[in-house]
């Protein structure tokens, strides 16, 4: 299993929760499964096309997947994955 | 292909008075108002757009002004003295504005911001000297509130807070300089003012100054239309801790902008007129195109709150469609 970071804005989707396991042999098949989970959240990170949206970043123990293998970066057990919106803040 | 430009403006002449400031601080506002002449999108002829651009300020932001005023504020009131350090949660140009300030006037300044907040930020506030503590990136700016929150409670004697979020000196610094400003370059003609909001002090203040001045003017927000979104520097209301500053009864009209519409006006704006913005200006572009459409007569004034090249190592600009070979 994989431990996936949710960030605050998404928690809506797991209850609260701040970290929840998935599976996928590579992200996109994780981002799959997040969706079979808690229905919703796929549509969130990624856009009619299936890429993710560009204010998303996604990290895999703690590198950017847009410097690794993009959605094919592949994962297994032990790994963590974070999801990380670009930030708000105040005018 | 664009075609070159037939009609180009004259620059406006050097002012004859002098243009020495005895302190950085002392060139916070006065800020120009430029006409959009192309962004506009077959708006009526008798619609006027201007952005107001406040990356002119000497930190590079609309932020320099509350910044300015709190503090000012707060030496006033005797809560910030000499050993006193200035401390606030931020995610990002209030900082570099408390940074610039704190600088200026010999205070020193912590700030606590998102982890994720972009380079250039960090190294900003580092370069005016001030202290950066980051708070967990998955909480945003809620998560950098609450941590500042912790710190003073640990050792409240030692800090200066301006508290941006619930100083009544945020939108007062903008009913005493944003409004009087757009009033007066306007020559009193603002009908609309279309902001961006995080504390809410910008909408606030020059809004309450120009309805003072003229009830009929209208005061238009544009927010991201999601909790989860990249338009840096604002806040889904409905979702986060609400400012103590924010009266949402008072604004007339409340606009959802989604982040991609936002970059994509960016890079319009860019490349149409010229004008290299933040996301949240691109957020208010569109909210005001949006009220402009109503409309077949009315000058509408869109605060820019900052310049673009602030966020070039952000996803506005290094987004997944660029990384693919798509031009943004």
């Amino acid at each position: 299993m994989v431990q996936v970071k949710i960030p605050t804005p998404l928690r809506k989707y797991t209850a609260g929760a701040g970290s929840v396991e998935a599976q996928g042999a590579t992200v996109t098949a994780l981002v799959d499964d997040l969706e079979r989970r808690y229905p919703g959240m796929k549509a969130r990170l990624c856009d009619e096309s299936g890429q993710v949206r560009r204010f998303v970043n996604i990290f895999v123990n703690g590198e950017d997947i847009r410097f690794l293998k993009h959605l094919e970066t592949p994962l297994k057990a032990g790994d963590e994955l974070s999801i990380v919106p670009a930030i708000a803040g105040g005018h | 292909m664009l075609r070159a430009r037939a009609v180009l403006g004259q620059p406006i002449p050097p002012a004859s008075e002098p243009l020495s400031a005895t302190s950085a601080f002392q060139l916070v506002g006065n800020t120009p108002l430029v006409e959009i002449r192309r962004v506009r999108d077959g708006l009526a002829p008798g619609v006027r757009l201007f952005g107001k651009l406040e990356g002119f300020n000497p930190g590079g932001s609309v932020k320099d002004r509350p910044a300015l005023k709190m503090i000012q504020d707060g030496l006033a009131r005797g809560a910030l003295h000499p050993g006193k350090t200035i401390l606030d949660s931020t995610s990002g140009n209030t900082g570099i504005a408390l940074a610039m300030v704190g600088a200026a006037l010999g205070y020193p300044v912590e700030l606590v911001m998102p982890g994720n907040v972009s380079v250039e930020r960090k190294k900003v506030v580092a370069a005016f000297g001030a202290k950066a503590i980051y708070s967990d990136p998955l909480e945003g700016s809620d998560g950098a509130i609450r941590l500042c929150r912790k710190i003073l409670a640990e050792a409240p004697d030692r800090y200066f807070k301006p508290d941006q979020y619930n100083n009544a000196a945020n939108p007062q610094a903008h009913y005493e300089t944003t409004g009087p400003e757009i009033w007066r370059q306007t020559a009193a003609e603002v009908t609309h003012f279309v902001a961006g909001i995080g504390t809410g002090g910008t909408i606030m203040g020059t809004g309450r100054y120009l309805k003072e001045q003229n009830p009929a003017v209208q005061i238009v927000a544009a927010e991201p239309d999601d909790a989860f979104h990249g338009l840096e520097g604002l806040k889904h209301m409905a979702s986060s801790i609400v400012p103590g500053i924010y009266h949402e009864e008072q604004l007339d009209r409340k606009i959802g902008i989604a982040t991609d519409d936002a970059y994509n006006m960016v890079y319009r704006l860019g490349r149409e007129e010229g004008l290299l913005v933040g996301q949240s200006s691109g957020a208010a572009h569109v909210a005001a195109l949006q009220v402009a459409r109503t409309l077949e007569r009315g000058t509408i004034v869109v605060l820019f709150a900052d310049f673009g090249d602030r966020y070039l190592s952000t996803n506005l600009w290094l987004g997944w469609q660029r990384l693919q070979g798509q031009v943004p």
